[in-house]
């Protein structure tokens, strides 16, 4: 079982690997969102360590979802993903491990990259510690979330746009808590509750986001 | 009985904008739901009918 | 003959037919009572003279907007479960008219909150989670049209409906939360006022009115919906060259 999940996990990284381009797109759309705003808004330094949790956590459920609808396409596209779901191991570990793939390959970017973000939009160093820890906390549901939606929507004309249109609602959750967990440091009230209901969300999303996802993956392929 | 007058109730003691443009816009809601259900079932069944009359030919 | 009968479309097609006239006119009726409650038998409210009188279409609309989701859920996961086809129609024929309660809840909501909070939109948590609320009815009528094959696309609008339904309580919970770390200054929100009794009563009969007019559109849409997917079979084609 295992062995299955990290025969799916070593084949995805090394497809990333192979094809580096398509996870530099997603890291520069991040940092290009967030960069648009401050000139949309103005300079003004209190103002973007305001709205800079906020805006760097829409760049970021954004970014993933860019990368999100590739998540099965291309293995639908050459036929291995038929293969894979029909092979005896459970289809739920083929989706675990590739959402898993997904957050190594695009979230922890994000992770390294979000300081520097940080640091543009004027937050301290307290906030951008925080920043780091919801993003790790958060980016991962990102991905599980995002899989149910690249597994409904497999192989359908506009595929890309109707993704984001399913998803963004069910990911509004690990927004408010991600970007209130930098806000709370910020305001003084502290970040522990908020951290700790995304932990909670992410745990919900682990128990349930694959299953269904594996459900909807064998209903398009059918 | 509450309204002394039509226009009194038309008025709903300054807030009529506020009341009829709520009451108006839910009853056009559910008029156009209403029409477009009535159209649609007529398109399926001549719809149905046109392909079942190829069918015979 | 007992209920499962009524489990085949051609069988449900004609009680569907029967039950119709029944619904829509409980429907007319309850309507005419109930406005009948809310402009001559409701009294005027001292804080918030007539502009409550849009909450008793605020208030069944918001509330059947949320039971539809849930009936839709039920249906697509009694779809998933045993493989009915009819309740996976169901849900389709449901889902366009929860969209429009959802969409009259935000629109009677903001119409209300512009005399009596002196802004038309609000970030309140139950004016935020009505509008994810329609997101997530668009997203999922969004997939259905999508979708050709009809047997993948009922079971993947069940599986998001089943989703978006283990999320909304989710939603709300976080954006109440979120909605009392940032209480603009701006804005007081008023708290609802004691309820009147008759206030209650017109607001539940409405409710039965907007009950009994969701069903009835749905049985016509389901009706629809039968005659399309089943026009392979004998009955319709029997049921068309009658008409004729």
């Amino acid at each position: 079982m295992h062995r299955f999940l990290l025969a799916v996990l070593r084949r995805d990284l090394t497809l990333a690997a192979r094809r580096r381009g398509d996870w530099l797109i997603a890291q520069f759309f991040f940092v290009m969102v967030a960069s648009l705003f401050p000139l949309g808004v103005g300079p003004e330094p209190e103002m973007l360590a305001r709205i800079g949790p906020g805006v760097l956590w829409v760049a970021a459920t954004l970014a993933s979802l860019l990368s999100l609808s590739r998540l099965f396409a291309d293995d639908h596209h050459d036929g291995s993903l038929e293969h894979m779901v029909l092979s005896p191991e459970p289809t739920v570990l083929l989706v675990l491990g590739k959402s898993l793939a997904h957050w190594l390959i695009y979230g922890i970017p994000l992770l390294l990259i979000a300081p520097v973000l940080g640091i543009q939009f004027n937050l301290s160093w307290e906030a951008i510690w925080v920043l780091e820890i919801s993003l790790l906390l958060g980016t991962p549901i990102l991905s599980l979330l995002g899989g149910v939606g690249a597994a409904l929507t497999l192989g359908l004309r506009g595929g890309g746009v109707l993704l984001t249109l399913l998803i963004l609602p069910l990911y509004v959750p690990a927004l408010i808590f991600g970007a209130g967990a930098v806000d709370g440091v910020m305001a003084g009230t502290g970040a522990e509750a908020h951290l700790s209901l995304l932990g909670a969300f992410l745990v919900l999303s682990l128990m349930i986001a694959p299953w269904i996802a594996a459900a909807a993956l064998r209903v398009s392929l059918e | 009985m509450e309204w002394a007058s039509w226009s009194e109730f038309w008025n709903m003691g300054g807030y009529g904008f506020y009341v009829w443009g709520s009451y108006g816009v839910t009853a056009a809601c559910i008029a156009v739901e209403v029409y477009l259900l009535k159209r649609a079932a007529g398109d399926t069944r001549r719809r149905l009918k046109r392909m079942q009359q190829w069918e015979e030919q | 003959m007992n209920l499962y009968t009524y489990a085949s479309p051609a069988n449900f097609y004609v009680l569907a037919g029967k039950l119709v006239p029944w619904f829509a006119w409980g429907t007319g009726i309850f309507t005419v009572w109930g406005l009948y409650i809310a402009f001559f038998l409701a009294p005027t409210d001292f804080q918030q003279s007539e502009a409550y009188r849009i909450i008793f279409i605020h208030v069944p609309a918001a509330w059947m907007s949320m039971f539809i989701y849930l009936v839709m859920a039920f249906w697509g996961a009694i779809g998933l479960a045993f493989n009915t086809r009819l309740s996976f129609m169901m849900a389709r024929a449901l889902a366009p008219t929860g969209a429009i309660f959802t969409f009259i809840a935000l629109w009677t909501g903001a119409w209300w909150g512009k005399p009596m909070w002196g802004a038309w939109w609000v970030w309140d948590a139950r004016l935020t989670s009505e509008l994810i609320l329609l997101f997530l009815y668009v997203g999922i009528i969004a997939l259905w049209a999508a979708i050709d094959d009809i047997k993948r696309g009922d079971r993947a609008g069940s599986l998001l409906t089943l989703i978006g339904a283990i999320n909304v309580p989710i939603i709300y919970f976080s954006v109440k939360w979120w909605n009392t770390l940032h209480q603009g200054a701006s804005v007081s929100l008023t708290k609802a006022p004691s309820m009147a009794a008759t206030m209650l009563q017109g607001m539940l009969v409405l409710a039965i009115a907007a009950w009994l007019y969701t069903i009835t559109v749905a049985l016509i849409r389901v009706r629809r919906i039968i005659l399309e997917r089943e026009r392979q079979t004998e009955w319709v084609k029997a049921l068309l060259e009658k008409e004729t």
